[in-house]
């Protein structure tokens, strides 16, 4: 087998086992008390973690670029209370602009 | 479970702010819900799925392949790593760790979001797999809950966007430009942050948060990709002290 297919096949098995594990094996149960209250923090903390790895990651660690500014003018957008929808759009539009100066 | 958190509303007004939503009822379907939240960011889903299909098919993998990939993985950034590591003359075994490192945070989801699942083993093996960061991110119900038919509902949308973007990539090469030019690359962390917002509201969850950022920037430089997303979301696990 090729090395291609090999990556394809192990990382997809291990990405659909890591997807299936809670609803597989533990749907409908509620956790641990505690458990379920740590898991709580889970949203707060990995969604900040995604906005600084989207807006600021790049091939060698940390490269800022015009996604910044982008990102820049959806925290003003939501402060504004813009729907979700012109907050993508505002983001993706500033951006677009800064890179065409 | 958060004190607030007693009503059995599929999504309760609490979790999203009402500029998220415009609805008037206080019970929109669950499903019709999420297709409208997931709107936005299809098209930038869809544009780094050609994205990923040109890549791939450009750095060797072949035509066929990175369309299995797509439509078994469904996850962006680990695809992305891995046809990256191995354009780069990489091994096969630093390709495998860097996308399953990236997908590890998917193990902490799938445990975290485990009892909004029901119905037959089948049916949550493939609801299951709609789960991504997107799909997760606009189901928040905030108190950690989730709402399960916005999550299928956006899934439902990413998937043919994403596996029918890669093989439109794979095929139809370079005709669109790279989504960068559009500045869609911006549109997922607009995102991310906007649902950041919408589920911050306790002074736990703000400290998560900066305490999760912080750690994802100091790892940004220098741990390999997937590391600070991973540590940021074990610092969840400080609540099992804090309460």
């Amino acid at each position: 087998m090729s090395a291609t297919w090999v990556v394809v096949l192990v990382v997809g098995a291990f990405t659909i086992s890591f997807k299936a594990a809670g609803p597989l094996l533990l749907a409908g149960r509620q956790l641990p008390a505690r458990l379920a209250s740590a898991f709580e923090l889970l949203a707060p903390s990995l969604l900040a973690a995604l906005v600084v790895t989207q807006s600021l990651g790049g091939k060698d660690g940390i490269e800022v670029d015009a996604r910044l500014i982008g990102v820049g003018a959806a925290a003003v957008a939501i402060w504004l209370r813009a729907p979700l929808i012109l907050v993508v759009v505002v983001a993706a539009l500033t951006t677009a602009l800064v890179r065409l100066l | 479970m958060a004190p607030t958190g007693a009503t059995e509303d599929p999504v309760s007004g609490r979790a999203v702010r009402p500029s998220n939503s415009d609805h008037r009822s206080p019970h929109p379907p669950g499903y019709r819900e999420g297709l409208k939240r997931i709107a936005p960011v299809a098209p930038a889903s869809a544009s780094f799925g050609i994205a990923f299909g040109i890549l791939a098919s450009t750095s060797g993998l072949g035509s066929f392949a990175p369309i299995v990939m797509s439509a078994t993985t469904f996850a962006g950034s680990a695809q992305f790593a891995a046809a990256s590591v191995l354009d780069d003359g990489g091994t096969v075994a630093a390709a495998v760790v860097a996308a399953v490192l990236l997908n590890l945070r998917y193990l902490a989801i799938s445990v975290a979001v485990a009892d909004a699942f029901d119905g037959s083993r089948l049916r949550r093996f493939f609801e299951s797999q709609l789960i991504v960061d997107e799909s997760w991110a606009v189901a928040q119900r905030g108190g950690g809950r989730i709402d399960r038919r916005i999550l299928v509902a956006a899934g439902l949308v990413l998937y043919p966007c994403w596996v029918g973007a890669t093989a439109l990539g794979v095929f139809g090469g370079g005709l669109l430009g790279k989504p960068e030019r559009f500045g869609l690359d911006a549109a997922f962390p607009a995102l991310f942050l906007a649902l950041l917002v919408s589920v911050v509201k306790t002074r736990r969850e703000i400290t998560a948060a900066i305490a999760g950022g912080a750690l994802a920037l100091a790892l940004l430089p220098f741990a390999p990709p997937g590391v600070p997303v991973v540590a940021a979301a074990a610092v969840c696990l400080t609540g099992l002290w804090t309460r």
